[in-house]
């Protein structure tokens, strides 16, 4: 089970968690003007990296707040975590 | 507890080692280069050299043929999907498994024990059944079972209205079942092998030599290698392969995990399978029980997962199966899935000239293994997707023809 470092709580069991895949993927600014492939880019295509990644996670049965966090999709390893729309730390890599 | 017993005594398969070359080093050039030597990719170079006449084919494995998700996975076969696109490839790769041993002149196990899904709320009953309805329509066999029904194919399922999950029915597909999923791998390798077909192991793809946006080759850990077309089935690892290639695929890579306990008496000669409780057994001939559930909720490519889902499955499996209790688990595992957002796979062209791909297959890959080999080697012959394949293309994607199997499938894809 993952050990998750949740930034207001501190590591807490992943089973206290639920996920919400990759972090900063902003609703496009245009939505009025965007072609069927710009939609399909921003609904279904998200980044499946093979190392570091920057995702973000619910604390549901802790403080219940949304946070961002790095970790390595090879090992496991958690690395910075940090609320939303803070300076994203950067990649530990 | 009186179950039919189906054993089957047969001479064991020749060692793989002799089945074929295990230290086949790359030639220069091929017609084709099939990366990933999983059932799938060894289906495909099968059916290039057996339907269309291509030998000159080498499949590239990183690790040891049928190492990743072919010899993880727990052999559920079966092919009553709601959507007509999944009955059409999914069937037909049924058909194809019910000849198969036969074909490719090797030793499958594959039985036809039947696969039983349970409904356990008046919604999962109504899901069900449209589920049943549809399967009718599409001339897929396909029986409703009420939970007295559920109790005489598989006699030890507790149908107990105490449950916290109490059986309300089920579906079953009579030609469903499993077969032994290395000896799948083994017999299309030797078939595939016989007929001039390179298996080329320990050989990792580090790149594609693309240009004017047509694909001319790879590159290895065993040198460059030319290929007039080439083809990606590579399962969890195609976000990696795509990205090489430069293009994006709609996919996630997450574990899926699977157990088997020490071997038990015959108990259980049929697949059950619930996806309201997450769990689905069947037991393998020489006696252990195999499960498997949903994936971790997480992208990975570490082949593990957490220790709560197993606890999560194996609850469930205790309570619809009590004689479970007392068993042991011998071993879990965990394989890496590539998920579409529709789960269903996909198949075709990519935006690169003669490159194929052929990936998605999630957490229900292994039923599929003949189909999926025999749609990937048309396409690749001929350059133009398939029709069993075409529904699949990764433009569905903007087109918004998508092929939504999650609410039909649940979690036991």
């Amino acid at each position: 089970m993952l050990h998750i470092p949740c930034p207001y709580c501190g590591p807490r069991d992943e089973t206290e968690f639920h996920y919400g895949s990759e972090a900063h993927v902003a609703y496009p600014e245009n939505s009025g003007n965007l072609t069927d492939e710009e939609w399909a880019k921003f609904v279904f295509i998200r980044s499946n990296p093979k190392g570091w990644m920057a995702e973000r996670w619910v604390h549901s049965a802790g403080c219940r707040r949304w946070f961002n966090v790095w970790r390595n999709t090879i090992n496991h390893q958690f690395g910075p975590s940090y609320k939303p729309f803070s300076q994203q730390p950067k990649s530990p890599a | 507890m009186a179950t039919t017993t189906r054993r089957r005594t047969v001479e064991l398969p020749d060692h793989p080692d002799f089945l074929w070359v295990a230290d086949q080093k790359p030639k220069k050039s091929y017609d084709v280069i099939i990366i990933g030597a999983g059932g799938h990719g060894l289906a495909t170079a099968y059916y290039l050299a057996k339907n269309h006449g291509i030998t000159n084919v080498a499949v590239i494995e990183k690790g040891w043929l049928a190492g990743g998700n072919m010899g993880r996975n727990t052999t559920i076969i079966r092919s009553n999907y709601l959507w007509d696109e999944s009955t059409g490839i999914y069937d037909h790769s049924l058909k194809l498994w019910e000849n198969l041993e036969e074909e490719v002149g090797y030793e499958m196990f594959f039985s036809q024990r039947g696969v039983m899904t349970l409904a356990h709320s008046v919604s999962d009953v109504r899901s069900k059944q449209r589920n049943f309805y549809a399967n009718h329509v599409n001339a897929v066999d396909s029986v409703w079972l009420t939970p007295q029904e559920v109790k005489e194919i598989a006699p030890i399922v507790n149908i107990s209205e105490d449950i916290r999950y109490p059986v309300m029915g089920a579906t079953f597909q009579p030609r469903g079942g499993i077969a032994k999923h290395d000896w799948v791998a083994w017999g299309y390798a030797k078939a595939a092998a016989d007929m001039g077909v390179d298996i080329i192991q320990n050989c990792e793809v580090t790149g594609f030599k693309i240009v004017d946006g047509k694909v001319q080759g790879i590159k290895t850990t065993q040198g460059d290698i030319a290929a007039d077309k080439v083809g990606m089935v590579a399962a969890g690892h195609t976000s990696v392969l795509a990205s090489m290639a430069g293009f994006d695929v709609p996919l996630q890579s997450r574990p899926l995990q699977a157990l088997v306990s020490e071997l038990n008496e015959q108990v259980l000669d049929t697949v059950v399978m619930s996806g309201a409780v997450h769990v689905y057994v069947s037991q393998a001939h020489k006696g252990e029980l195999v499960m498997g559930a949903g994936t971790d909720s997480y992208n990975s490519y570490a082949q593990r997962g957490g220790f709560h889902v197993i606890e999560h499955q194996l609850a469930a499996a205790c309570e619809l199966f009590p004689i479970f209790e007392r068993a042991h688990m011998l071993r879990t595992w965990g394989g890496i899935v590539d998920i579409a957002p529709d789960a269903s796979p996909i198949i075709g062209l990519t935006p690169v000239e003669n490159l194929f791909i052929n990936s998605g297959w999630g957490t229900g890959g292994f039923k599929a293994t003949p189909g999926s080999g025999w749609v990937m080697a048309a396409t690749i012959a001929s350059g133009e997707p398939d029709a069993l394949a075409k529904p699949y293309a990764l433009d569905r994607f903007t087109s918004g023809h998508l092929i939504d199997e999650h609410g039909a499938a649940g979690v036991a894809h």
